[in-house]
Protein backbone atom coordinates (compact mmCIF):
# COMPACT_ATOMS: atom_id res chain seq x y z
CA UNK A 1 0.00 0.00 0.00
CA UNK A 2 1.61 3.11 1.02
CA UNK A 3 5.33 2.35 1.29
CA UNK A 4 6.48 4.71 3.48
CA UNK A 5 10.48 5.16 4.52
CA UNK A 6 11.76 4.70 7.98
CA UNK A 7 12.22 8.91 8.22
CA UNK A 8 8.59 9.08 7.50
CA UNK A 9 7.49 6.17 9.77
CA UNK A 10 9.71 8.37 12.62
CA UNK A 11 7.59 11.39 11.83
CA UNK A 12 4.59 9.80 12.29
CA UNK A 13 5.13 7.47 15.59
CA UNK A 14 7.05 11.08 17.26
CA UNK A 15 3.13 12.98 16.59
CA UNK A 16 1.66 9.96 17.84
CA UNK A 17 3.31 9.33 20.96
CA UNK A 18 3.18 13.70 21.42
CA UNK A 19 -0.24 13.47 20.85
CA UNK A 20 -0.64 11.13 23.15
CA UNK A 21 1.66 12.45 25.59
CA UNK A 22 -0.31 15.84 25.58
CA UNK A 23 -3.51 14.17 25.79
CA UNK A 24 -3.42 12.06 29.04
CA UNK A 25 -1.04 15.00 30.96
CA UNK A 26 -3.59 17.85 30.18
CA UNK A 27 -6.61 15.61 30.64
CA UNK A 28 -6.11 15.73 34.92
CA UNK A 29 -5.56 19.58 35.01
CA UNK A 30 -8.32 20.00 32.18
CA UNK A 31 -11.35 17.85 34.17
CA UNK A 32 -10.15 20.16 37.12
CA UNK A 33 -9.92 23.81 35.28
CA UNK A 34 -13.64 22.80 33.45
CA UNK A 35 -15.00 21.41 36.85
CA UNK A 36 -14.00 24.70 38.11
CA UNK A 37 -15.52 26.65 35.36
CA UNK A 38 -18.29 24.56 35.47
CA UNK A 39 -19.40 24.75 39.55
CA UNK A 40 -17.80 27.23 40.97
CA UNK A 41 -17.76 31.54 41.08
CA UNK A 42 -14.63 32.60 42.27
CA UNK A 43 -13.10 35.94 41.78
CA UNK A 44 -10.56 35.72 38.65
CA UNK A 45 -13.16 33.38 36.82
CA UNK A 46 -12.93 35.66 33.87
CA UNK A 47 -9.30 35.41 33.51
CA UNK A 48 -8.92 31.94 34.10
CA UNK A 49 -11.69 31.24 31.44
CA UNK A 50 -10.06 33.80 29.13
CA UNK A 51 -6.42 32.50 29.65
CA UNK A 52 -7.37 28.79 29.52
CA UNK A 53 -9.31 30.16 25.82
CA UNK A 54 -6.34 32.41 24.58
CA UNK A 55 -4.44 29.57 22.80
CA UNK A 56 -7.65 28.99 20.18
CA UNK A 57 -7.49 32.77 19.26
CA UNK A 58 -3.81 33.38 20.14
CA UNK A 59 -1.69 33.15 16.46
CA UNK A 60 -0.01 29.78 17.27
CA UNK A 61 3.34 31.28 16.74
CA UNK A 62 3.06 33.38 19.14
CA UNK A 63 2.11 30.98 21.67
CA UNK A 64 5.18 29.16 20.52
CA UNK A 65 7.41 32.17 21.23
CA UNK A 66 6.12 32.77 24.98
CA UNK A 67 6.54 29.18 25.46
CA UNK A 68 10.20 29.89 24.49
CA UNK A 69 10.81 32.35 26.52
CA UNK A 70 9.26 31.15 29.57
CA UNK A 71 10.00 26.95 29.13
CA UNK A 72 13.31 27.82 27.44
CA UNK A 73 16.66 26.44 28.61
CA UNK A 74 17.02 30.84 29.52
CA UNK A 75 13.40 30.98 30.50
CA UNK A 76 12.30 31.54 34.16
CA UNK A 77 10.26 28.27 34.23
CA UNK A 78 12.12 26.19 31.92
CA UNK A 79 15.82 27.09 34.00
CA UNK A 80 13.92 26.20 37.16
CA UNK A 81 12.55 22.98 36.10
CA UNK A 82 15.89 22.12 34.42
CA UNK A 83 17.68 22.80 37.50
CA UNK A 84 15.57 20.91 40.04
CA UNK A 85 13.88 18.01 38.22
CA UNK A 86 16.09 17.61 35.25
CA UNK A 87 13.05 18.06 33.12
CA UNK A 88 14.32 19.84 29.64
CA UNK A 89 11.54 21.07 26.77
CA UNK A 90 13.24 23.16 24.71
CA UNK A 91 14.31 21.26 21.11
CA UNK A 92 12.82 18.15 22.72
CA UNK A 93 9.82 15.90 22.17
CA UNK A 94 8.07 16.89 25.76
CA UNK A 95 8.39 20.78 24.39
CA UNK A 96 6.53 19.67 21.65
CA UNK A 97 4.29 17.63 23.69
CA UNK A 98 3.79 20.66 26.23
CA UNK A 99 2.84 22.96 22.92
CA UNK A 100 0.25 20.27 21.64
CA UNK A 101 -1.12 20.76 25.48
CA UNK A 102 -1.43 23.75 25.77
CA UNK A 103 -2.85 24.29 21.99
CA UNK A 104 -5.64 21.16 22.68
CA UNK A 105 -6.27 22.59 26.24
CA UNK A 106 -8.80 24.87 25.47
CA UNK A 107 -10.62 22.36 23.03
CA UNK A 108 -10.55 19.81 25.76
CA UNK A 109 -11.82 22.21 28.75
CA UNK A 110 -14.78 23.46 26.76
CA UNK A 111 -15.94 19.71 25.78
CA UNK A 112 -15.69 18.86 29.60
CA UNK A 113 -17.21 21.84 30.56
CA UNK A 114 -20.26 21.79 28.70
CA UNK A 115 -20.89 18.26 29.81
CA UNK A 116 -20.74 18.86 33.40
CA UNK A 117 -22.81 22.19 33.47
CA UNK A 118 -25.52 19.62 31.55
CA UNK A 119 -25.69 17.21 34.48
CA UNK A 120 -28.65 17.14 36.83
CA UNK A 121 -27.04 18.66 39.67
CA UNK A 122 -29.99 17.04 41.81
CA UNK A 123 -28.07 13.64 41.12
CA UNK A 124 -25.36 15.04 43.26
CA UNK A 125 -27.43 16.26 45.86
CA UNK A 126 -29.72 12.65 45.93
CA UNK A 127 -25.83 10.82 46.14
CA UNK A 128 -24.99 13.44 49.54
CA UNK A 129 -28.71 12.36 50.93
CA UNK A 130 -26.77 8.61 50.75
CA UNK A 131 -24.13 9.24 52.45
CA UNK A 132 -21.41 10.53 49.46
CA UNK A 133 -18.47 13.00 49.88
CA UNK A 134 -17.66 15.45 47.28
CA UNK A 135 -15.04 13.77 46.12
CA UNK A 136 -17.12 10.00 46.14
CA UNK A 137 -20.13 12.64 44.06
CA UNK A 138 -17.49 13.43 41.60
CA UNK A 139 -15.99 10.08 41.13
CA UNK A 140 -19.43 8.10 41.42
CA UNK A 141 -21.92 10.46 39.52
CA UNK A 142 -20.33 13.84 38.15
CA UNK A 143 -17.31 11.90 36.57
CA UNK A 144 -19.16 8.95 34.87
CA UNK A 145 -22.54 11.45 33.48
CA UNK A 146 -20.06 13.64 32.49
CA UNK A 147 -18.36 10.83 30.05
CA UNK A 148 -18.86 11.35 27.01
CA UNK A 149 -18.01 15.11 27.00
CA UNK A 150 -15.14 14.08 28.34
CA UNK A 151 -13.88 11.28 25.43
CA UNK A 152 -15.30 14.18 23.20
CA UNK A 153 -12.46 16.60 24.56
CA UNK A 154 -10.29 13.88 24.53
CA UNK A 155 -10.44 13.26 20.90
CA UNK A 156 -10.86 16.96 19.96
CA UNK A 157 -7.76 17.97 22.07
CA UNK A 158 -5.78 14.44 20.49
CA UNK A 159 -6.64 15.72 16.93
CA UNK A 160 -5.48 19.17 17.72
CA UNK A 161 -2.57 17.48 19.23
CA UNK A 162 -1.37 15.35 16.33
CA UNK A 163 -1.93 18.73 13.63
CA UNK A 164 -0.23 21.53 15.64
CA UNK A 165 2.51 23.13 13.94
CA UNK A 166 3.35 26.88 14.56
CA UNK A 167 3.78 26.91 18.42
CA UNK A 168 5.56 23.65 18.29
CA UNK A 169 8.12 24.82 15.65
CA UNK A 170 8.69 27.70 16.77
CA UNK A 171 9.12 26.54 20.23
CA UNK A 172 11.14 23.40 19.67
CA UNK A 173 11.89 23.77 15.98
CA UNK A 174 11.84 20.99 13.32
CA UNK A 175 14.65 18.34 14.33
CA UNK A 176 14.34 14.91 12.26
CA UNK A 177 14.12 12.03 14.81
CA UNK A 178 13.10 14.27 18.17
CA UNK A 179 10.39 17.24 17.30
CA UNK A 180 9.78 16.93 13.81
CA UNK A 181 6.06 15.98 14.05
CA UNK A 182 3.94 15.01 10.83
CA UNK A 183 2.88 18.64 10.27
CA UNK A 184 6.77 19.78 10.30
CA UNK A 185 7.77 16.57 8.16
CA UNK A 186 5.10 17.73 5.65
CA UNK A 187 6.13 20.96 5.70
CA UNK A 188 9.88 20.08 5.03
CA UNK A 189 9.00 17.82 2.73
CA UNK A 190 7.50 20.47 0.72
CA UNK A 191 10.51 22.70 0.53
CA UNK A 192 12.81 19.71 -0.78
CA UNK A 193 12.66 19.79 -4.48
CA UNK A 194 11.52 15.87 -5.00
CA UNK A 195 9.74 15.91 -1.47
CA UNK A 196 6.28 15.80 -3.10
CA UNK A 197 5.62 11.98 -3.18
CA UNK A 198 6.75 11.62 0.29
CA UNK A 199 4.85 15.03 1.61
CA UNK A 200 2.14 13.08 -0.57
CA UNK A 201 2.44 9.93 1.95
CA UNK A 202 2.35 12.32 5.04
CA UNK A 203 -0.75 13.84 3.93
CA UNK A 204 -2.84 10.80 3.63
CA UNK A 205 -1.27 9.34 6.57
CA UNK A 206 -2.56 12.82 8.42
CA UNK A 207 -6.10 12.16 6.94
CA UNK A 208 -6.74 8.73 7.97
CA UNK A 209 -5.56 9.35 11.55
CA UNK A 210 -8.14 12.24 11.51
CA UNK A 211 -10.81 9.91 10.27
CA UNK A 212 -9.81 7.71 12.53
CA UNK A 213 -10.00 9.14 15.80
CA UNK A 214 -13.49 10.84 14.69
CA UNK A 215 -14.92 7.98 14.21
CA UNK A 216 -13.45 6.23 17.67
CA UNK A 217 -14.52 9.38 19.40
CA UNK A 218 -17.87 8.70 17.95
CA UNK A 219 -17.86 5.26 18.67
CA UNK A 220 -16.76 5.51 22.35
CA UNK A 221 -19.42 8.50 23.13
CA UNK A 222 -22.51 6.45 21.73
CA UNK A 223 -21.25 3.52 23.64
CA UNK A 224 -21.18 5.82 27.23
CA UNK A 225 -24.35 7.66 25.86
CA UNK A 226 -26.28 4.21 25.14
CA UNK A 227 -25.47 3.34 29.37
CA UNK A 228 -28.11 5.86 30.36
CA UNK A 229 -30.97 4.69 28.00
CA UNK A 230 -32.75 1.56 29.01
CA UNK A 231 -30.41 -2.05 29.42
CA UNK B 1 -38.05 12.55 67.90
CA UNK B 2 -37.34 14.92 65.60
CA UNK B 3 -37.29 18.74 66.59
CA UNK B 4 -37.21 21.22 64.18
CA UNK B 5 -37.20 24.67 64.61
CA UNK B 6 -35.82 27.21 61.77
CA UNK B 7 -36.12 30.44 60.34
CA UNK B 8 -35.30 31.40 57.04
CA UNK B 9 -35.87 33.99 54.35
CA UNK B 10 -36.09 33.46 50.93
CA UNK B 11 -36.57 36.89 48.83
CA UNK B 12 -40.34 37.94 49.98
CA UNK B 13 -41.09 34.60 51.77
CA UNK B 14 -40.35 34.30 55.46
CA UNK B 15 -40.22 30.59 57.01
CA UNK B 16 -40.24 30.79 60.78
CA UNK B 17 -41.56 26.62 61.83
CA UNK B 18 -41.45 24.46 64.50
CA UNK B 19 -42.46 21.27 65.54
CA UNK B 20 -41.68 17.99 66.72
CA UNK B 21 -41.72 14.64 65.44
CA UNK B 22 -42.30 11.70 67.99
CA UNK B 23 -41.97 8.47 65.39
CA UNK B 24 -44.33 6.82 63.13
CA UNK B 25 -45.27 8.80 60.00
CA UNK B 26 -45.85 12.54 60.80
CA UNK B 27 -47.21 14.21 57.46
CA UNK B 28 -45.92 17.41 56.58
CA UNK B 29 -49.62 18.95 55.02
CA UNK B 30 -50.05 22.06 53.44
CA UNK B 31 -51.00 24.05 50.15
CA UNK B 32 -48.28 24.34 47.86
CA UNK B 33 -45.60 26.92 48.29
CA UNK B 34 -46.23 26.71 52.22
CA UNK B 35 -42.32 25.48 52.78
CA UNK B 36 -42.98 22.19 53.11
CA UNK B 37 -40.11 21.29 50.63
CA UNK B 38 -37.47 23.84 52.08
CA UNK B 39 -38.30 22.76 55.60
CA UNK B 40 -37.45 19.02 54.04
CA UNK B 41 -34.37 20.14 52.27
CA UNK B 42 -32.89 21.52 56.05
CA UNK B 43 -33.55 18.33 57.81
CA UNK B 44 -31.56 16.63 54.58
CA UNK B 45 -28.95 19.36 54.98
CA UNK B 46 -29.22 20.31 51.40
CA UNK B 47 -30.32 23.92 52.46
CA UNK B 48 -28.69 25.96 55.84
CA UNK B 49 -31.32 27.85 57.28
CA UNK B 50 -30.91 31.74 58.70
CA UNK B 51 -31.47 30.88 62.82
CA UNK B 52 -32.85 27.96 64.64
CA UNK B 53 -32.23 24.22 65.72
CA UNK B 54 -32.57 21.04 64.33
CA UNK B 55 -32.34 17.57 66.39
CA UNK B 56 -32.65 14.10 65.81
CA UNK B 57 -32.88 11.86 68.88
CA UNK B 58 -29.36 12.94 70.61
CA UNK B 59 -27.93 14.08 67.82
CA UNK B 60 -27.84 17.35 66.72
CA UNK B 61 -27.74 17.98 63.24
CA UNK B 62 -28.23 21.97 63.09
CA UNK B 63 -27.90 24.25 65.38
CA UNK B 64 -26.93 28.18 64.75
CA UNK B 65 -26.56 29.90 67.72
CA UNK B 66 -23.99 27.15 68.70
CA UNK B 67 -22.44 27.19 65.06
CA UNK B 68 -23.29 23.64 64.32
CA UNK B 69 -24.22 21.83 60.74
CA UNK B 70 -23.95 18.51 60.35
CA UNK B 71 -23.01 17.81 56.54
CA UNK B 72 -26.05 15.90 54.39
CA UNK B 73 -23.71 12.76 54.06
CA UNK B 74 -22.92 12.14 57.44
CA UNK B 75 -26.88 12.90 58.70
CA UNK B 76 -28.20 9.16 58.03
CA UNK B 77 -31.22 10.68 56.61
CA UNK B 78 -32.94 8.94 53.91
CA UNK B 79 -34.71 11.23 51.28
CA UNK B 80 -37.12 10.25 48.71
CA UNK B 81 -37.85 12.83 46.32
CA UNK B 82 -40.69 13.81 44.60
CA UNK B 83 -38.76 12.94 41.14
CA UNK B 84 -37.13 9.79 41.73
CA UNK B 85 -33.52 11.13 41.06
CA UNK B 86 -32.18 7.87 40.27
CA UNK B 87 -28.56 7.54 39.03
CA UNK B 88 -29.28 7.03 35.04
CA UNK B 89 -25.47 5.12 34.88
CA UNK B 90 -26.40 2.87 37.08
CA UNK B 91 -27.95 -0.59 37.28
CA UNK B 92 -30.96 -0.51 39.66
CA UNK B 93 -29.41 -3.00 41.89
CA UNK B 94 -26.01 -1.11 41.90
CA UNK B 95 -28.77 2.66 42.52
CA UNK B 96 -29.85 0.42 45.77
CA UNK B 97 -26.71 -0.16 46.66
CA UNK B 98 -25.24 2.78 46.84
CA UNK B 99 -26.04 4.25 50.43
CA UNK B 100 -24.32 1.09 51.83
CA UNK B 101 -21.60 1.54 49.91
CA UNK B 102 -20.97 5.24 50.82
CA UNK B 103 -21.69 5.08 54.24
CA UNK B 104 -18.87 1.77 54.59
CA UNK B 105 -21.70 -0.80 55.80
CA UNK B 106 -20.87 -4.33 55.42
CA UNK B 107 -22.52 -6.26 52.52
CA UNK B 108 -26.29 -7.18 53.67
CA UNK B 109 -27.22 -9.35 50.88
CA UNK B 110 -30.37 -11.20 53.13
CA UNK B 111 -31.37 -6.97 53.87
CA UNK B 112 -31.35 -6.32 50.89
CA UNK B 113 -33.71 -8.98 49.38
CA UNK B 114 -36.21 -7.85 52.09
CA UNK B 115 -35.99 -4.47 51.01
CA UNK B 116 -36.59 -5.82 47.39
CA UNK B 117 -39.44 -7.68 48.30
CA UNK B 118 -41.02 -5.05 49.74
CA UNK B 119 -41.05 -2.95 47.22
CA UNK B 120 -41.62 -5.79 44.84
CA UNK B 121 -38.42 -4.91 42.29
CA UNK B 122 -36.59 -8.12 42.15
CA UNK B 123 -37.74 -8.60 38.66
CA UNK B 124 -35.69 -5.12 37.84
CA UNK B 125 -32.28 -5.49 39.45
CA UNK B 126 -30.22 -5.69 36.60
CA UNK B 127 -31.40 -2.86 34.69
CA UNK B 128 -31.03 0.68 34.27
CA UNK B 129 -33.66 3.27 35.39
CA UNK B 130 -34.19 4.75 31.93
CA UNK B 131 -36.76 2.80 30.64
CA UNK B 132 -38.85 1.81 33.41
CA UNK B 133 -41.93 3.37 34.46
CA UNK B 134 -42.36 5.99 37.44
CA UNK B 135 -44.00 3.98 39.25
CA UNK B 136 -41.03 1.20 39.41
CA UNK B 137 -38.60 4.18 39.75
CA UNK B 138 -39.93 5.85 42.57
CA UNK B 139 -40.37 2.30 44.25
CA UNK B 140 -36.30 1.78 43.70
CA UNK B 141 -36.06 5.45 45.10
CA UNK B 142 -37.72 4.29 47.91
CA UNK B 143 -35.34 1.09 48.64
CA UNK B 144 -32.74 3.38 48.01
CA UNK B 145 -33.02 5.75 50.80
CA UNK B 146 -34.17 2.94 52.90
CA UNK B 147 -30.87 0.58 52.20
CA UNK B 148 -28.82 3.57 53.79
CA UNK B 149 -30.42 2.13 57.25
CA UNK B 150 -31.53 5.52 57.66
CA UNK B 151 -32.73 7.12 61.49
CA UNK B 152 -35.10 9.36 59.77
CA UNK B 153 -37.03 8.99 56.07
CA UNK B 154 -38.01 11.97 54.42
CA UNK B 155 -40.36 11.72 51.55
CA UNK B 156 -41.20 15.04 49.32
CA UNK B 157 -44.13 14.03 48.08
CA UNK B 158 -43.05 10.86 46.65
CA UNK B 159 -46.31 10.46 44.32
CA UNK B 160 -46.99 13.70 43.08
CA UNK B 161 -45.49 12.84 39.64
CA UNK B 162 -47.23 9.89 39.03
CA UNK B 163 -50.91 9.54 37.89
CA UNK B 164 -54.00 8.12 39.64
CA UNK B 165 -52.75 4.34 39.15
CA UNK B 166 -49.69 4.52 39.63
CA UNK B 167 -49.88 6.34 43.28
CA UNK B 168 -52.43 3.43 43.59
CA UNK B 169 -49.35 1.22 42.89
CA UNK B 170 -47.35 2.66 45.41
CA UNK B 171 -49.32 3.87 48.90
CA UNK B 172 -49.52 -0.08 50.23
CA UNK B 173 -45.57 -0.26 49.83
CA UNK B 174 -45.52 2.84 52.14
CA UNK B 175 -48.17 1.88 54.07
CA UNK B 176 -46.30 -1.92 54.55
CA UNK B 177 -42.85 0.44 55.21
CA UNK B 178 -44.82 2.15 57.86
CA UNK B 179 -46.07 -1.23 59.59
CA UNK B 180 -43.15 -3.27 58.48
CA UNK B 181 -40.03 -1.15 58.62
CA UNK B 182 -41.24 0.79 61.73
CA UNK B 183 -38.20 3.39 60.03
CA UNK B 184 -39.49 7.01 61.30
CA UNK B 185 -41.25 8.95 58.21
CA UNK B 186 -41.76 12.47 57.33
CA UNK B 187 -44.12 12.61 54.92
CA UNK B 188 -44.85 15.70 52.68
CA UNK B 189 -48.11 16.20 50.45
CA UNK B 190 -50.71 18.24 49.94
CA UNK B 191 -53.18 15.36 49.29
CA UNK B 192 -55.57 14.86 51.95
CA UNK B 193 -56.54 11.31 51.04
CA UNK B 194 -52.28 10.14 50.95
CA UNK B 195 -51.98 12.27 53.82
CA UNK B 196 -55.07 10.32 55.66
CA UNK B 197 -54.09 6.59 54.58
CA UNK B 198 -50.11 6.72 55.31
CA UNK B 199 -49.73 9.91 58.48
CA UNK B 200 -49.94 8.62 62.58
CA UNK B 201 -49.58 12.56 63.30
CA UNK B 202 -49.73 15.62 61.01
CA UNK B 203 -48.35 18.86 60.78
CA UNK B 204 -50.57 21.61 58.98
CA UNK B 205 -47.74 24.23 57.54
CA UNK B 206 -49.26 27.44 56.28
CA UNK B 207 -47.37 30.27 54.16
CA UNK B 208 -44.29 29.50 56.18
CA UNK B 209 -45.80 29.41 59.31
CA UNK B 210 -46.86 25.96 61.27
CA UNK B 211 -50.98 26.12 61.52
CA UNK B 212 -51.24 23.45 64.02
CA UNK B 213 -50.25 20.03 65.18
CA UNK B 214 -52.44 16.54 66.35
CA UNK B 215 -53.67 13.55 64.80
CA UNK B 216 -55.78 12.60 61.79
CA UNK B 217 -58.10 14.37 63.02
CA UNK B 218 -56.68 17.70 62.06
CA UNK B 219 -57.39 16.49 58.69
CA UNK B 220 -60.83 17.02 58.52
CA UNK B 221 -60.68 20.22 60.55
CA UNK B 222 -57.80 21.81 57.88
CA UNK B 223 -60.25 20.30 54.98
CA UNK B 224 -63.57 22.16 56.15
CA UNK B 225 -60.99 25.32 56.86
CA UNK B 226 -60.43 24.99 53.47
CA UNK B 227 -63.34 24.36 51.76
CA UNK B 228 -64.96 27.61 53.76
Amino acid sequence: MLDLTPDEWIAIRLSLRIALVATVVALPFGLAIAWLLARKDFWGKAIVDGLVHLPLVLPPVVTGYLLLISFGRKGPIGSFLADTFGIVFSFRWTGAALACGIMGFPLLVRAVRLSIEAIDRRLEDAAATLGASRLWIFATVTLPLALPGIIAGMVLCFAKALGEFGATITFVSNIPGETQTLSAAIYTYTNVPGGDAAAGRLVLVAIALALLALIASEWFARRAGMRFHGE
Amino acid sequence: MLAVEVEKRLGDFALAAAFKAAGGVTALFGPSGAGKTTIVNMIAGLIAPDRGRIALDDTVLFDAAARIIVPPLRRRIGYVFQEDRLFPHLTVRRNLDYGRYMNGLPRDEAGMMRVVDLLDIGALLDRRPGRLSGGERQRIAIGRALLTHPRLLLLDEPLASLDAGRKREILPYLVRLRDEAKVPMLYVSHQFREVKRIATEVVRLDDGRVAAQGGLDLLDASVADMLV
